[in-house]
């Protein structure tokens, strides 16, 4: 099998168990959640909606765990979440497709200026080893990353939202001015995305540094790096197209492992913010014991991570010839 | 069983030096500045956990009138909203949050010992299902998972929560733990040990595991981190029990009571400052590691460039 079959054949079965995950865990969680979002929803909802909540959440004991699972696919076959007790009666689906704008946007950005940033510092401090710049970056990554993005942002929010009032203390734009193609609108969405990014970017960079700064030096070691320089050929040159080059690849597979704890970051980040995306969603939804739209959430995270490293993927097989002919 | 003492004399040699390998690792890791920083740092907060009685006696969710006074000489760090002293809070709350970071973390060890070590010992079948079960788990955000699963579970005690923790923290130290074995696996001592008619078991614990000792302590590091960050992120939430104190807690409350809108930092402050320090410890200790079993990564660079130099000349 090639690399691009292997790969794809993986996120198929990826996908098939966060779907499955996502089926099992009402049903194997001790408690009874679901009878008791039943006992509050009764009198409300129509006995429709009812029969559909129970359905979903496998209260309907006459039907057996595997019929459950092929109404389930059904369901979601056909986009169908089921209604948000939260934004009741808004279907999940709706409530997700406005807010997931907003995640895809801050996190895309953030995660791709921290990625390039830090892994620019990273060939810079693994070129100048043991400098003072390198002995002052280290820690201090290792101590940035140590802290809570949640923390962090609720610092930042302090003291440029609330000390110096340089940016809004919530929201992802004014009440004023209704998110809008024309120039002060979009102004006006990246006023307010600045903290919230910033909060993110500066979380993550200290990763990125240290994992670039560990696969450029082992690749600052290799003979053709030696004979590069014996060659006489520009510093610039060896640090960015031969070794930075190789170095970069081994970070990229590293980038499922990072992206968890990005989206993980950036959920709590958007909460201490109330910035409108999935994250946010996500607490409300937790503390309205909202299960519907927890389930669609955690099963509409799992699915854009999945695809984040699924493109990641295609990436490295792009840049990494090799990749392709391993195991063939 | 025959004893590790029929391997032939080569390998016993190589064994023996691997050995002694571990234990000069030892002693480079308490020569080592950086490592040993780190432990210290790391070693006052479980001393803080264990003395906090001693330390800060009475109650530290005792309601008091002195609300949201700002540090002074009788409340060093200030107080809450509710007249807690916020330095009791942080001592009492090393308690909840190491107990959880240090279960949670060494249980999802062993889970990657287990998956990780057992599969590619095994090999075959049960590694290629162990391997996808890791490699799906690793793709999963962890930090999504565990708030759907805390909140089914209402209000998720401090059990619930160490193993919806270590449910989640478990497949990357696999990972990394499959692919030593592997590698180890296929070495002459260890191939040497098994034709010797040594068992499974005695095999993993005597030849693997001693080998592996450094890649799991360095795991367990970071595990521990990662479990530390997970109960403080789901306490913030609310979602554990929020009238237990941890640093979690203090700050659900913190921002419950919109702290920062009153200027009430030092209420925020030493809860993060804590979790930072925690982790920037164990970050040290993990470097310093790190450094020992491959020293091309340590800052001082000076004898390799000597060397380079010498090479080049």
């Amino acid at each position: 099998m090639t690399y691009l079959r292997r790969r794809l054949l993986f996120y198929l079965i990826a996908f098939w168990a966060s779907i499955t995950l996502n089926f099992l865990i009402p049903r194997l969680m001790p408690g009874n959640a679901a009878e008791d979002l039943m006992m509050r929803m009764h009198g409300k909802v129509s006995p429709y909606a009812l029969k559909a909540l129970e359905s979903e959440f496998g209260l309907a004991q006459h039907t057996s765990l595997l019929t459950q699972y092929g109404q389930y696919l059904v369901a979601l076959a056909h986009g169908n979440f089921g209604v948000s007790i939260t934004y009741f009666p808004t279907p999940v689906i709706v409530v997700i497709e406005q807010a997931l704008p907003w995640t895809l946007g801050l996190i895309g950005v953030a995660t791709v200026i921290s990625f390039a940033l830090g892994t620019l510092i990273g060939i810079w401090v693994a070129w100048h080893r043991a400098s003072r710049w390198d002995r002052f970056t280290v820690p201090a990554a290792m101590f940035t990353s140590a802290f809570p993005y949640f923390w962090l942002a609720l610092i930042f929010l302090y003291v440029f939202g609330f000390l110096f009032h340089w940016f809004p203390l919530a929201q992802a734009y004014s009440s004023s001015l209704p998110p809008a193609l024309t120039v002060p609108s979009i102004i006006d969405i990246v006023y307010h995305a600045i903290l919230p990014a910033f909060t993110i970017v500066i979380a993550s960079l200290g990763g990125w540094i240290l994992s670039m700064r560990n696969n450029m030096i082992p690749s600052l070691q290799e003979d053709y790096i030696q004979l590069a320089r014996a060659a006489g050929i520009k510093d610039r040159i060896i640090m960015y197209q031969y070794a930075a080059r190789n170095a970069l690849l081994p970070n990229l597979t590293g980038f499922a492992m990072a992206l968890g704890f990005i989206v993980a970051g950036a959920i709590l980040t958007e909460i201490v913010f109330s910035y409108p995306g999935l994250g946010f969603l996500l607490f409300q939804a937790a503390s309205n014991q909202d299960y519907p739209l927890l389930q669609a959430l955690l099963l509409i995270i799992s699915v854009a991570v999945l695809l984040a490293n699924l493109i990641v993927d295609l990436l490295y097989g792009r840049l990494d010839p090799r990749a392709n002919r391993s195991g063939g | 069983m025959t004893e590790t003492t029929d391997i032939p004399g080569n390998d016993l040699e190589l064994l023996r030096t691997m050995r002694s390998r571990n234990n000069q690792s030892w002693h480079a890791f308490i020569r080592n500045r950086t490592g040993m920083t780190g432990m210290l740092i790391f070693l006052l907060f479980v001393a803080l956990a264990i003395l906090a009685p001693w330390i800060a006696p009475g109650n530290p969710s005792a309601i008091t009138m002195n609300i949201l006074i700002p540090p002074n000489s009788h409340y060093l760090l200030g107080t809450t909203a509710e007249g807690q002293s916020v330095l009791m809070q942080t001592i009492w709350g090393t308690r909840s949050t190491l107990l959880v970071g240090l279960s949670a973390g060494a249980l999802a060890t062993l889970l990657s010992i287990i998956i990780g070590v057992g599969g590619a010992y095994s090999g075959g079948l049960v590694d290629d299902v162990a391997t996808l079960f890791s490699n799906i788990f690793i793709v999963i955000p962890g930090i999504p998972l565990m708030i759907v699963l805390t909140t089914y579970l209402h209000h998720a005690g401090v059990g619930a929560m160490i193993l919806v923790i270590a449910f989640t923290g478990w497949p990357f130290g696999a990972r990394v733990l499959r692919s030593q074995t592997l590698s180890l696996r296929s070495r002459d001592f260890v191939r040497a040990a098994r034709l010797s008619g040594e068992g499974t078991w005695g095999v993993v614990r005597r030849e693997l595991f001693p080998n592996m000792l450094s890649l799991i302590i360095a795991n367990l590091l970071g595990t521990i981190m990662y479990a530390i960050g997970a109960e403080v992120s789901l306490q913030f939430l609310g979602l554990g029990n929020i009238n237990t104190v941890s640093w979690g807690t203090m700050l659900y409350w913190a921002s419950n009571y919109q702290a920062l809108l009153n200027g009430a930092w030092w209420w925020i402050i030493p809860p993060g400052v804590c979790i930072g320090l925690i982790g920037g410890a164990l970050a040290l200790v993990n470097r310093s590691i790190d450094e020992i079993s491959n020293p091309q990564l340590a800052m001082s660079g000076r004898s390799k460039k000597r060397r380079l130099r010498r090479k080049l000349a």
